[in-house]
């Protein structure tokens, strides 16, 4: 194993309005290696590559390439200096060539075309990968651009490379020859940082690997060192010594309560085919690293995304979902993991926010009336402790947890039977994730039938009777009663022997 | 929990378009103390109607207000304009006509009749540019400009290519007075339409939803509407206020004329619902500010015409008002503005302190 350190970085520190992001943390490369960045959602690891890339600038620490400390300003002073990304999504152009993608932005404009085509032509053919030069870019594979990204990085003479979740859109075939390429870059001295969510990936291809928590570095391993069951307790937070003592959960059967919701294979064009069913009063979760096909799933049971196959009943009554209006008519909610995107509607107010779903179960033509709405909004600002100023204020001026509470009231106000939580803790304070859980568990009283999904285990394990586990898009098993631990959830997660 | 409070930001809208016209306003008083003077004065069928520059505004800029409710619902939900206005009154208008030459004489029954089959063509249209919107989502700009370089050929071919003349009492009285009235027509139909509108809104949920789906189209799915039918929908809308205002705008001639019924009137449309401080990305959005943001262009257009300026150039005067409106109103310059107010407000409150320190 070479030791000579290509890049280091020491005490990197990155704060963002209320948060700190980066807690004085340490990484190093080393010549010729393949360096596994690893961590779960909040960690820190999109901030530090963004630190090393220019695209933030960080509040304290040093980095440097080749032993000589360097400041980056920009990501295109990263470049310069040899530190260059491909990002998951392809920020190239597909309607240009693959030569010209390689070039564009870095070669005068009265270069011949000719010339260009020929040296991209080279660079393809000593890395192996299977394009022409003047082909279109929008005519190859995911993978096949994927890897003339790196061939443009590549060739502007880097010394680090930076895979950000490079294989999230590529199949099994195309993953292999990804790696392919990795393993040659890797013998010609090139360091390469790769960050994933798929642990099997993780072994077949890094030679270390480096964990981050909460912003903080957990510890820097040899790949062949770190078990994998232990590598998840490391991301997630729990030693596996101290999460034998919590494993006593109280044995809820709910073998006598009536099934509400199930489905026999039920698929849609982002989760794969599987079985589920949720009693009455009951609380399960879906388990797994992000990325393991989790929110997928519970997409799927709520037809958020094309339903492609399965069968469900509601209530022992065959039922077709393929809608989220179908849902809903049937009692079910859906609070969705990313609260932005798909759940406020940040111009409008508190108010009509928490009317909405109830507004669209009665129909266009049945309005809810002002006095009515208020009434409504009244109430579940006090129930659920909502802080704002004004039921009129428009609610993407709330903070995140209030924001998530104004969704869960919406979806209360339409009493669902069923409702699925997707990370309605995610990214807010103690007090009202204690005030989430609560509510939840006070639900199943009512017989309502919750399905919850968190990344922190032990929340799931505090409210959930049965879990089901996920990993790479399967569900890879199904823990109840005194299996319902850290431990065996853990080992479970993480697959293999254990 | 009673209080209704006058929301900031509805305030906030419909500032500058209010703004603008009281300094239109001002500066016509200032330029001719007796320009908004109304006098009664007896039409050639010998009725009693009001008259005056203000009436002239009012009453001409009917077809450019109601065409901007339309507009703002359609803004509103797809983010985008329909561009193809003018050339789909120039069909319904065209329908109206044809249905009333076929007619054996000209009644009330008949005009309804007519009104009624030049407005299912235009909904027909609507839903056609809906269509590529909402389901095959092409860029409403584009869209709509199919039927913005066809629509006019085939209001061509409605009246196989004469421009037909209709003369009656009852089409007169739409384009002008209805005897016993002061008021006109035009204007009449404004407001009914904007009460319309505003029943539409008061006894539906559509505007929530076609606000949901502006503002986040994902979240709105999510939560069981129908985007698409709320976009097709919005288009549909407009498609009846492109009706009406082609029927208004034939009943002024009395004669359809394809090639210049409401020529040009959909940027000035488009214009209206920008003026109104209503995003043209789609979103929130305030009817009464549109219909303002109509009456601001016409009262500039007169006011221009009143100057004397020639037809020629008014264009280019209206373009330079338009200009500063638009950058006033533009979200760089309110933020500055607002900065500059928190700004003097503090230095204020700090003055005295900073003075002590010294």
């Amino acid at each position: 194993m070479q030791e000579e350190y290509l890049l280091t970085m020491r005490h990197i520190e990155k704060r963002f309005p209320g948060v700190l992001a980066l807690n004085g943390v340490d990484f190093s490369l080393r010549k010729g290696e393949i360096h596994a960045l690893m961590g779960e959602n909040g960690a820190g690891k999109s901030t530090l590559i963004k630190v090393l890339t220019g695209v933030y600038q960080m509040d304290g620490g040093e980095i440097r390439v080749d032993g000589e400390k360097i400041a980056i300003k920009s990501p295109q002073d990263a470049q310069n200096k040899g530190i260059s990304t491909v990002y998951q999504e392809i920020t190239l152009c597909p309607n240009l060539t693959v030569s010209e993608n390689m070039f564009i932005g870095r070669c005068g404009a009265w270069v011949k075309r000719r010339d260009l085509e020929k040296k991209a032509d080279e660079i393809l053919t000593r890395l192996g990968i299977p394009a022409r030069s003047t082909q279109l870019l929008g005519s190859c594979s995911l993978a096949v651009q994927q890897m003339v990204a790196i061939a443009r990085a590549v060739d502007m003479n880097c010394k680090v490379l930076i895979l950000d979740e490079p294989t999230s859109s590529l199949d099994d075939k195309e993953v292999k020859r990804l790696f392919g390429l990795m393993r040659d870059l890797k013998a010609q001295g090139v360091g390469i940082i790769f960050v994933t969510h798929f642990l099997d990936q993780v072994y077949e291809v890094s030679d270390r690997i480096t964990v981050l928590r909460n912003g903080e570095l957990v510890g820097e391993y040899l790949t062949e060192d770190l078990p994998q069951v232990q590598l998840v307790s490391k991301m997630i937070g729990k030693e596996l010594e101290e999460l034998g003592s919590l494993g006593e959960t109280e044995d809820i059967m709910f073998g006598d309560k009536p099934v509400f919701y199930e489905a026999k294979g039920i698929s849609s064009n982002e989760a794969l085919p599987f079985d589920f069913s949720i009693r009455k009063g009951e609380v399960n979760g879906f388990t797994g690293l992000l990325g393991s096909g989790r929110s997928e799933s519970v997409r799927a049971i709520f037809g958020a995304d094309k339903v492609t196959g399965g069968e469900v009943t509601v209530n022992g009554e065959p039922v077709k979902i393929d809608r989220p209006i179908d849902a809903m008519r049937h009692g079910i909610g859906y609070l969705s993991e990313d609260r932005k995107r798909d759940g406020i509607i940040a111009e409008l107010s508190v108010r009509e926010n928490i009317i909405l779903a109830l507004q669209v179960m009665n129909g266009m033509f049945r309005p809810i009336n002002r006095n009515e709405s208020e009434a409504f909004a009244d109430e579940y600002i006090k129930v659920l402790n909502i802080k704002t100023a004004s039921m009129e204020t428009p609610v993407g001026s709330l903070s995140g947890g209030n924001q998530q509470k104004v969704i869960l009231a919406r979806w209360l106000l339409t009493h669902p039977d069923y409702l699925i939580l997707d990370e309605p803790t995610r990214g807010i304070d103690v007090g009202t994730k204690l005030e989430i859980q609560k509510l939840v568990l006070k639900l199943a009283e009512e017989g309502v039938s919750v399905t919850f999904i968190s990344s922190e285990v032990e929340e799931m394990l505090r409210t959930c009777s049965r879990l089901i586990v996920m990993r790479d898009r399967h569900v890879v098993g199904e823990l109840t009663g005194k299996d319902l631990n850290q431990t065996k959830v853990m080992k479970t997660i993480a697959g293999g022997e254990a | 929990m009673k209080k209704r409070k006058l929301s900031f930001s509805g305030f906030g809208q419909l500032t500058i378009p209010l703004i603008a016209i009281a300094l239109l306003v001002i500066f016509n008083l200032i330029r001719d103390p007796g320009f908004f003077k109304i006098a009664i004065s007896h039409n050639s069928n010998g009725n009693a109607v009001l008259s005056g520059n203000i009436i002239t505004i009012i009453n001409g800029a009917s077809e450019l207000a109601i065409l901007a409710m339309g507009m703002t619902l359609v803004t509103a939900a797809c983010g985008g304009q329909d561009i193809s206005v003018g050339a789909a009154a120039a069909i319904a208008g065209s329908v109206f006509v044809k249905v009333l030459k076929g007619a054996s004489q000209i009644n009330i029954g008949t005009v309804i009749l007519a009104f009624l089959c030049s407005c299912v063509v235009a909904m027909l249209f609507g839903s056609f540019n809906g269509t590529l919107v909402a389901v095959f989502k092409i860029q409403p700009m584009i869209a709509t400009l199919i039927l913005f370089t066809c629509g006019r050929s085939i209001a061509y071919w409605i009246n196989g290519g004469a421009t037909p003349t209709v003369s009656s009492p009852i089409i007169t009285s739409i384009g002008g007075f209805i005897p016993g009235i002061p008021v006109p027509t035009p204007v009449i139909i404004v407001i009914v339409m904007a009460v319309l509108f505003r029943l539409l809104f008061r006894f539906s949920a559509l505007g929530l939803f076609t606000q949901s789906v502006g503002i986040n189209g994902s979240a709105a799915r999510l939560n069981g509407i129908n985007a698409t039918f709320i976009k097709l929908l919005s288009f549909i809308i407009l498609g009846i206020c492109v009706s009406v205002s082609a029927c208004i705008g034939v009943s002024r001639l009395g004669l359809i004329n394809h090639e210049t019924l409401l020529i040009d009137i959909e940027m000035d449309t488009i214009l209206a619902v920008a003026i109104g401080g209503n995003s043209l990305g789609g979103g929130k959005f305030k009817l009464s500010g549109s219909i303002i943001g109509a009456y601001v262009i016409q009262m500039l257009t007169i006011t221009l015409y009143a100057m004397k300026v020639s037809s020629t150039d008014v264009k280019a005067y209206k373009a330079i008002v338009i200009v500063l409106l638009v950058v006033i109103g533009s979200p760089v310059i309110k933020e500055r503005f607002g900065k500059m107010i928190r700004h003097l407000t503090s230095s204020r409150k700090e003055g005295p302190a900073k003075g002590a320190q010294e």
